[in-house]
């Protein structure tokens, strides 16, 4: 079966925002299969409400609607397109659940548009988890025995038939709420309670447990003519319990034998082809039992999914790209390996190296939420490591997580150890390490943690090792010890920890010695037939294969893993660095070790290093590259980190210098730098003791905003109300000390926040990109507020001066690239809270607001060209619609961690809205973050005394809207007073019914409920938490209260309209 | 730690870390690429006269298991890793790899970079080698390496044949509770197998089919297998050049059109050289559990397992007698064919797997309904 040629235009849905559990890695096969179906003629139509994209880039899909992945804008849009078909299996879950729910409404059919890569019939047998079991066991395939159960007492019968534990899972509540595992009857009432209860059908899965079974996953591939290929195997490290999103995982599988891997290989295909997913990839998943080899299957998934991702990134077999290409109805046999060229895509890869991959967690920024590892995903990034062997991807891994801890410097309990190996949370790889090092013996850890032997024994190579090399020192050691420990994947930077040397003396005796890293090539085929693309990993073996270029180059430094503060926007700016050197006839070089991004497919860049972004190994690469420039300024903090240390080992670092990124970071430097350029900053102070701190506070005046140096995302930044809160802070929060001051600034209470991107040339021209105006008001992490462009409410003198401030500050710091200023404006007085010459979280939201891809251009002036290389000059790009972009939050991931905003970021990911006026943008926007706002109802409202006034104001508002309002009794007499209809409820403490009770009545609509500013009152928070389990959209800022009036209003008022960036920026954007 | 040394006829000389047998071996330096399987490849007959190198650098992992063994034990002259385990970790092991291939006298060796060493011989074709823990006299090596055999022209079928006929009634046994081997068919055909080096999964998977085994030596002539009276008879896999098997081409010739005959690996190239074509050495053959090979008739691609040096040339065929029946889409060789008027036919690959994926075990249907309809 060739292609389709009936097919013309395709719609693809992509996966919205990053949210645990689903992240970049749906860009990357979102990407793929638009290029994959574009280079095959077809016209490609392309959804997806997260902006921060290299999808939703204008020039990738031939349509690119950045709108909310509803039915309704869905529909409209196919109304507007009229695709032919649907490629349902690469927009992750949301883009399955939102082709499911378009097929059974009718408005395929309605539309004529086919669903292709997987059929109705066969996602809901897949996706509904009895209807699944019942499938596996007509084809002779175990599952875990289960039961739905509706009563805590069926539960319990259920429970006592199978024994515990057992694993329960509550029907349709957000990312596995209301689930858990039941040791005993105790918890399983608890648990069944708890889930019956927050379940909207009040219905509960209880599951036989196959805790502690060694855990994979097979990465399966079809064609229409069945023919079925396994991609990968995967092997979790962390035994069935812990979910294989939070799992260290393993390619290929270790620990078993042929026998047993074709009996899953077997039973992986008949899966596929019972559940009837015709073509594409899938990924099945197992359990084998340890003692006796039964084996059952846990579920799979009928599309492209993270370990699809990791799969194509172990392998270099691109899975998404061809899974498109299937789903058009190509064989596999027609589709050539692009690594090889010779051969066809239609075979089983093979590896000659191990492949580790590492979750990354963020739980230090949600205190109170529960830190131990489940049946439910809870990491927000992950990080991939290649070795020739299982010790050197596992310590390169290791590496790559940007801890910021040196190696070995975490702080252990030698008490917690059992606890901490028993009780899988974050650190259990430090305290496995911690605990061979102490002398528990293999089989002692085996039994507490069920980790399988032969993990540990080679964990236990390298500890053991670690001892010897402690023995010796930096001198004395031998070339076979620095060997080894090269082998074994242990650091430079460990090394010198160890030696009480620098990892530069370390670096340079090891060259000394002759131990060089050498580059070896992914070519999914161990070395069977000649590679073609150079995708590379280091390692210490003899060979290499990097074979440099010898023309201009750039290497790029990415990102890293994704954490909350730094995810994908940044690697939209480093794939868009890759494509501008590409057009400008310089050879890219990508290094990064994220394995769900855009930038680490072999075909975005020129040349692939998948590699920790870690002083020595970006040092390994220029030694083997020698790149005529190096850009950090993309990558967000990870490659800034190296920026000073990599320019004194005269690296040449394009762009900013980064001596002047760095002045931008110091408070006295940067200090002085607006001093002299007579630009507003608070007021602010240093200090290293409690009474200093106070000292200063009391001088500024409260509130102020207090916070450790150095850090990032508004890391442990917390607002002071009064001196206790200072002593406080200082006594508990943070450590500091001499070099590492508590930086106190004045908080500027409801002062507006404005974001700017600029682009500057090094020369005298300096574009402003974008005013964005924050919708909440500074306090909120600018990370974690929504934001407009254009700016709406700022007057034209407060523009002009943040024009004239950012313009002055772009040459005063000679800024070559991106800038990003962060200003507060407090009655009418503009400050600057920060400045930072790179690329910015807004980046891309900024380009696809003003149709510009700031990026490329950076790039071209950090190459030489100036702006008006570009037909830009100093002056300001113009939107030609209101665009906004919101935040998202996991809360709904984290029980009992207050959702209340602050200063410090906790959002993962971020949605844009498109309309004709800010209420459209504004209303699409918090649809696509989740919580959309209602069109009738009860608004609830309880505000500080600060914000009576404007309360009222709102109240009136939303009643004129239609709505009746409950309050709480200050909030109610006010809003009575001003003579508006109101019930007045009882607070939490006070008695019932109260807020939470009419909030799980559904009684309420929408929650307005403000922070009296000290920190929460069980009360609010209790309110707050309440409002995100039962999926009430709760606004704590009364901007963000005033922006939901006007987002109802527009709900009211304006009819359901999307618009594709293409047709926005038709009229070529114009300088202002 | 005790060093062992990979020499080359061509002077490429590996040192390493030594496991296994503290002994010197030559042979043929060949690699395989699969990730699973490394037991059956140790004891599979075919690798008779060759030193293998493992691509797959974590080897030993799972330990061995004597219900895994390919034949009555390790045929390969020695093994070459980037990391072997000691350890074994896996409820079936029953031996550590280490011992396993100690007792049979067969040295290891560990820490080499087997992707460069894979890369030299992918560019320069196989050649022949030594694997000693008991010299260190790298030039001395070389020579020996250098005085070795080539493969090309020794008859080693007839040296790991089996010296008497036997009967097979072994049939397929499960791995595990889950494993789902279907229903054995119940014995309705006798076959005759030729034994050059014969897998014991083929034997396994035969009877599974519902056949009696009788396995015969190398060189029983055709007139002694047909006084056993076979339904069919079977031509095993084996180890080296088939070029020089000419009794046994001679006994096969003179057995087709009279009994149903299926052949695999050499006793492909054993039926295309009795169908008067030739055989050719490849530059680093097929060996590994990934190759794609279609079949020509339903169009449909199967996930093969290979080991094979050397494959029938297509264009030597009569294409009138010989029907094409499966094709190598990584480098097009001929992987089956069948005779056009005679119930004949025979694959290159490896069809009953061990190791490797499963998809071509309905050969083993077609060899009995073959004989079906020969009754
Ligand atoms: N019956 C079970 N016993 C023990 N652990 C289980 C069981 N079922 C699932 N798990 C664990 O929970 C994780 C998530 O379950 P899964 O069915 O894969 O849901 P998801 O759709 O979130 O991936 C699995 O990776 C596994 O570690
Ligand atoms: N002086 C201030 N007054 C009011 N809000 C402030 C002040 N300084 C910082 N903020 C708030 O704290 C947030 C984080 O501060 P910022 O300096 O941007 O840290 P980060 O480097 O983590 O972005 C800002 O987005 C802003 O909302
Ligand atoms: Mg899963
Ligand atoms: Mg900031």
């Amino acid at each position: 079966m060739p292609r389709r040629n009936d097919l013309h235009r395709i719609l693809i849905i992509g996966s919205g925002p990053i949210i645990i559990g689903q992240a970049c890695e749906f860009d990357y096969s979102g990407t793929q299969a638009t290029k994959a179906l574009r280079a095959d003629g077809f016209e490609v139509i392309l959804v997806n409400s997260n902006p921060a994209t290299i999808m939703t880039d204008p020039n990738l899909a031939d349509k690119t609607y950045v709108e909310p992945l509803t039915r309704a804008y869905v529909e409209e849009l196919i109304r507007r397109e009229r695709p032919d078909a649907l490629l349902s299996t690469v927009g992750g879950q949301t883009g399955l659940n939102l082709s499911v729910e378009l097929a059974e409404a009718g408005v395929l059919d309605k539309y004529g548009v086919e669903l292709i890569g997987a059929k109705l019939d066969a996602i809901k047998k897949a996706e509904d988890r009895l209807l699944f079991k019942d499938a596996m066991r007509s084809i002779g395939l175990e599952t875990p025995q289960s039961q739905l159960v509706t009563t805590v007492a069926g539960g319990l019968d259920f429970a006592d038939r199978i024994g515990y534990p057992c694993i329960l899972r509550a029907s349709f509540t957000l990312g596995g709420t209301g689930g858990g595992i039941a040791y005993n009857k105790e918890e399983l009432v608890e648990i069944l309670e708890r889930g019956l209860d927050l379940s909207p059908v009040h219905e509960v899965l209880i599951e036989e447990s196959v805790l502690g079974w060694k855990e994979y996953e097979l990465e399966v591939m079809r064609d229409l003519a069945d023919n079925c290929i396994i991609i990968c195997s995967i092997e979790n490290f962390d035994p069935m319990g812990v979910h294989t999103g939070d799992s260290i995982t393993v390619a290929p599988a270790q620990t078993l034998s042929d026998r047993e891997y074709q009996m899953m290989r077997d039973g992986a295909l008949a899966c596929l082809r019972e559940i009837g997913v015709d073509t594409g990839g899938s990924n099945v998943q197992f359990a084998i039992n340890p003692k006796d080899g039964r084996m059952v299957v846990i579920e799979m998934n009928p599309r492209v999914s993270r370990s699809s991702a990791l799969a194509s990134k172990a392998t270099g077999f691109p899975i998404a790209k061809i899974a498109a290409k299937l789903a058009v109805g190509y064989r596999l046999d027609e589709i050539r390996n692009d690594i090889t060229r010779k051969t066809p895509a239609c075979f089983e890869p093979t590896i000659d190296y191990v492949v580790a991959k590492i979750p990354k967690w963020a739980f230090e920024k949600f205190p109170g939420a529960d830190p131990t590892l489940g049946t439910q995903m809870k990491s927000v990034g992950e990080v991939m490591a290649i070795g020739r062997t299982f010790k050197q991807a596992l310590w390169k891994g290791i590496r790559s997580l940007e801890t910021g801890r040196a190696f070995g410097s975490e702080k252990l309990e030698k008490s917690l150890i059992t606890k901490k190996l028993i009780t899988p949370t974050p650190d259990r790889l430090n305290y496995l390490r911690f605990a061979l090092a102490a002398g528990y013996t293999v089989e002692e850890i085996h039994d507490l943690t069920a980790i399988d032997p032969w993990f540990l024994t080679q964990m236990k190579e390298v500890v053991d090792f670690e001892g010897e090399l402690a023995g010796t020192t930096l001198i004395a050691a031998t070339r076979e010890q620095f060997r080894a420990a090269k082998r074994f994947g242990i650091s430079d930077v460990q090394l010198a920890k160890t030696w009480g040397a620098t990892e530069i003396d370390v670096r340079n005796r090891r060259k000394e010695l002759g131990i060089k890293a050498v580059f070896s090539r992914v070519d999914t085929c161990a070395a069977e037939f000649e590679s073609f693309t150079p995708y590379l990993y280091s390692n210490y073996d003899y060979g290499d294969e990097a074979e440099p270029v010898d023309r201009k180059k750039v290497m790029i430094l990415g990102s890293g893993p994704n954490r909350i503060g730094q995810g994908i926007e940044f690697d939209y700016c480093c794939c868009h660095a890759s494509f501008a050197l590409q057009e400008m006839g310089v050879e890219s070089i990508m290094v990064n070790c994220n394995p769900e991004t855009v930038s680490t497919d072999y075909d975005t860049s020129d040349r692939l290093y998948f590699e920790p972004l870690t002083l020595e190994n970006v040092l390994n690469i220029v030694d083997t590259e020698k790149p005529d420039g190096l850009i950090v300024q993309f990558g967000g903090q990870t490659p800034l980190n190296l920026a000073l240390p990599l320019k004194r080992l005269g690296v040449p670092i394009i762009g900013t210098d980064p001596s002047n990124i760095d002045l931008a970071e110091d408070r006295k430097l940067f200090g002085k730098l607006l001093d002299d350029l007579k630009i507003p900053c608070p007021e602010n102070g240093t200090a290293t003791n409690v009474e200093e701190a106070c000292a200063v506070a009391g001088r500024i005046g409260y509130p102020v905003l207090v916070r450790p140096s150095y850090v990032l995302g508004g890391r442990a930044m917390v607002i002071a109300y009064d001196e206790d809160m200072v002593r406080q802070y200082m006594r508990e929060a943070v450590s500091f000390s001499q070099d590492r001051p508590v930086l106190i600034d004045r908080f500027l209470e409801d002062a507006t926040e404005v974001d700017v991107d600029a682009l500057a040339d090094g020369g005298s021209d300096v574009l402003i990109a974008g005013i964005m105006e924050h919708i909440e008001e500074a306090g909120v992490h600018s990370g974690d507020s929504s934001c407009v462009l254009p700016a709406q409410s700022l007057s034209p003198q407060t523009l002009a001066t943040i024009e004239d401030y950012t313009i002055r500050l772009a040459r005063a710091l000679n800024v070559i690239g991106l800038m990003n200023v962060q200003y507060a404006i407090q009655d009418g007085k503009v400050y600057v809270l920060e400045v930072n010459p790179r690329a910015s979280r807004t980046v891309p939201y900024v380009s696809k607001a003003t149709g510009v891809a700031l990026p490329k251009i950076a790039v071209g002036l950090m190459w030489g060209r100036k702006l008006k290389d570009y037909g830009l000059a100093t002056g300001k790009l113009s939107v030609p619609q209101v665009f906004v972009k919101s935040p998202v939050f996991p809360f709904n991931k984290f029980h009992g961690v207050d959702p209340a905003l602050g200063p410090e970021m906790r959002s993962t990911g971020e949605v844009m809205g498109v309309g004709m006026n800010f209420g459209e943008a504004f209303l699409k926007a918090q649809i696509s973050a989740g919580s959309p706002l209602p069109d009738k109802g009860t608004i609830f409202i309880s505000v500080n005394d600060r914000h009576k006034q404007e309360a009222v104001d709102i109240g009136r508002r939303f009643s004129e809207l239609g709505f009746s309002l409950v309050a709480t009794r200050g909030t109610a007499n006010a809003l009575r007073a001003a003579g508006l209809p109101c019930k007045t409820i009882f607070k939490v403490n006070e008695g019932r019914p109260n807020a939470v009770d009419l909030l799980k009545g559904g009684n309420i609509q929408l929650a307005i409920y403000t922070t009296t500013g000290a920190p929460a009152f069980y009360d609010e928070k209790a309110i707050r938490r309440s409002a995100v389990t039962y999926r009430v959209p709760c606004i704590t800022t009364m901007s963000g209260a005033r922006a939901a009036a006007d987002a109802v209003a527009a709900r009211l008022r304006d009819p359901i309209r999307v618009w594709s960036l293409q047709e926005i920026h038709e009229a070529k954007t114009t300088v202002a | 730690m005790n060093t062992a040394i990979l020499a080359l006829e061509d002077g490429t000389v590996f040192e390493g870390k030594s496991f296994g047998a503290p002994t010197e071996r030559s042979g043929e330096v060949v690699f395989n690429t699969a990730l699973t399987g490394y037991q059956e490849v140790f004891t599979d007959p075919s690798y008779a006269g060759q030193i293998v190198i493992l691509t797959n650098p974590q080897i030993g992992n799972y330990g061995t298991s004597s219900g895994d063994n390919e034949s009555r034990g390790p045929f390969i002259e020695g093994l070459v890793v980037r990391e072997f385990s000691p350890l074994a970790s896996n409820w079936r092991s029953d031996a550590a790899a280490d011992a396993f291939l100690s007792r049979a006298g067969v040295p290891i060796v560990s820490e080499i970079d087997t992707r460069t060493l894979v890369r030299h011989l992918r560019t320069r074709g196989v050649m022949r080698g030594v694997l000693s823990t008991t010299r260190s006299d790298r030039a001395a090596l070389v020579e020996t390496a250098r005085s070795i055999p080539t493969m090309a022209g020794l008859d080693l079928a007839s040296r790991v044949t089996t010296n008497e006929r036997y009967e097979w009634t072994h049939g397929v046994d499960s791995c595990s509770p889950s494993e789902l081997t279907g229903t054995p068919r119940p014995r309705e055909f006798h076959v005759v197998a030729y034994d050059f080096g014969i897998k014991h999964n083929i034997l396994r998977r035969l009877v599974h089919s519902g056949c009696r085994v009788t396995v015969v030596p190398a060189l029983t002539s055709a007139e002694d297998v047909l006084a056993l009276k076979p339904d069919g008879i079977f031509l095993s896999n084996g180890p080296g050049d088939p070029e020089p098997l000419t009794t046994q081409v001679g006994n096969i010739r003179r057995l087709i059109g009279k009994k149903p005959v299926f052949g695999i690996c050499l006793g492909n190239q054993l039926l295309g050289l009795a169908m008067g074509g030739k055989t050719y050495k490849l530059k680093f053959g097929h060996r590994g559990a990934n190759h794609p090979v279609r079949n020509e008739i339903t169009k449909r691609v199967e996930i093969t397992s290979h080991n094979h040096g050397f494959a029938v040339d297509p264009d030597s065929l009569n294409l009138n007698e010989v029907e094409i029946t499966h094709v190598n889409l990584n480098d097009q060789t001929l992987e089956g064919f069948r005779h056009r008027s005679h119930p004949v036919f025979c694959v290159q690959y490896h069809p009953e797997a061990a190791p490797g994926p499963h998809d071509s075990h309905y050969l083993f249907e077609d060899f009995t309904r073959l004989m079906r309809e020969a009754r």
